[in-house]
């Protein structure tokens, strides 16, 4: 699904991020979030230009409570890149531009 | 060169998009840079994409959600041929005409441009701020209320906003605690009113932040009684601050003349700042009264100044264009 954005759910999350062969930065969001739809379209650009390098995920926290606490996501949006199906300490809390959001990604792909 | 604009838009709030209504509705195919994304106030749409109800805007009798009235304006402003970039512009020139703004590393120019930046929301100033927002601190109480259902939180400051996020928290939260500094609330009487009837919400008069505490979460907040002095430890696992704004003029230091508060300087009556040509609206000149209709309004004067200065200015040659107008 190279350059598209999938939606992930306690279901397929664990299963989705260790079988990635790329690093995945799961984004944390909700409807009634506004940053999160703010976002949004910066992630999707993001998802079609690293294609092949990176993979971008959409977890609703709303219908997946279990996965944000597990993750102690407390506020939204918030995005963390996982490698090897493991969190990395890359943690990005709050829409930003996309520029901001590349120099903080692209160290980790 | 590039194209020289007729008149740039700063900022997509209440002023800024209705500048960019009248501006467009008058032909004047304006340039609007709306910012950039982000979980404060500082945001596409403005102060009112963090808020729910607005109830006070005239025209909508049951009120409206903030980001839908903005989604509302910003619709409106396109319509009539508004240029909209997601951008921030970063550095000005206002030394000389054509005006140079810049975003992104790239150059626009303009022969008028109107200044509606808003204001950012004011934090406590304290490091732990830094570490501890998305850990239980946050910036947008419509975002992450939703990560304290049954938790004992606390909003700090006693405006509009504050009180207005500490009703909305009372929908998730337990109990809502609000830490004020002064002994009575400088919100609105109605929404006072709503507070003090809500049984969910607690207060603590005169009372100031010195810390938020917690290494990897919020676990609690540091306060000091600013009358005796004494400090007290208040649990709570999630903090909210509305201590009030700051006009956002960093990149017009120097440029325009600034009050020593932040906010930009305007002739009495008008949108005129003190440079010909650049005029300002809404929040980022305003501190008496922030409204969003008080913005809109004033977005509206802009855009007929720079209309009429246009008129008088556009096409003169540049000895002319340095006669000073009647103000």
């Amino acid at each position: 699904m190279a350059g598209s954005i999938s939606q992930v759910s306690e279901a397929t999350f664990d299963e989705e991020i260790k079988g990635s062969n790329e690093p995945v930065l799961v984004d944390f969001w909700a409807d009634w979030c506004g940053p999160c739809h703010a976002v949004a379209p910066i992630l999707e650009e993001i998802a079609t230009e690293k294609a092949g390098v990176l993979r971008i995920a959409k977890l609703n926290v709303d219908e997946n409570p279990g996965i944000a606490s597990r993750f102690g996501v407390q506020s939204i949006p918030t995005m963390i890149l996982f490698k090897d199906g493991k969190a990395t300490d890359l943690r990005i809390v709050g829409a930003k531009s996309k520029s901001a959001l590349l120099t903080e990604i692209t160290p980790y792909i | 060169m590039t194209k020289v604009q007729n008149v740039v838009i700063l900022g997509s709030g209440p002023a800024g998009l209705t500048a960019a209504i009248y501006a467009a509705r008058a032909n004047l195919q304006p340039l609007l840079f709306e910012g950039e994304p982000s979980s404060t106030v500082d945001q596409p749409g403005g102060q009112l994409m963090l808020t729910t109800d607005v109830e006070n805007y005239p025209g909508f009798v049951d009120g409206i959600m903030g980001p839908e009235l903005m989604g509302r304006f910003r619709q409106q402003a396109a319509r009539f041929g508004t240029n909209v970039l997601t951008q921030r512009v970063d550095r000005v020139d206002f030394s000389e005409r054509p005006f140079r703004l810049w975003s992104e590393g790239t150059e626009h120019r303009a022969h008028a441009v109107i200044v509606a930046t808003g204001a950012q929301s004011r934090m406590l100033g304290l490091e732990s701020e830094r570490r501890l927002l998305g850990h239980g601190l946050s910036t947008c109480a419509t975002c992450d209320g939703f990560f304290f259902k049954g938790q004992n939180i606390a909003v700090v400051g006693g405006g509009d906003s504050a009180i207005e996020e500490a009703t909305f928290l009372t929908k998730f939260a337990d109990k809502v605690t609000i830490v004020h500094r002064r002994k009575e609330l400088r919100a609105s009487k109605i929404m006072q009113d709503r507070a003090f009837r809500n049984p969910k919400i607690d207060f603590q008069w005169e009372s100031e932040v010195t810390e938020i505490l917690g290494e990897t979460r919020v676990e609690g907040l540091q306060l000091n009684d600013v009358t005796t002095g004494e400090g007290s430890r208040l649990d709570v696992t999630g903090v909210f601050v509305a201590i009030g704004h700051i006009p956002n003029t960093a990149i017009f230091s120097g440029q325009l003349d600034i009050e020593t508060s932040g906010y930009i300087k305007t002739i009495t009556g008008s949108t005129h700042t003190s440079v010909e040509g650049v005029f300002a609206c809404g929040d980022v000149q305003d501190s008496t009264y922030r409204q969003a209709i008080t913005a809109a309004g004033s977005g509206c004067m802009a855009a007929i100044d720079v209309e009429r200065w246009l008129e008088e200015h556009h096409e003169a040659p540049a000895d002319m264009a340095e006669t000073p107008t009647n103000w």
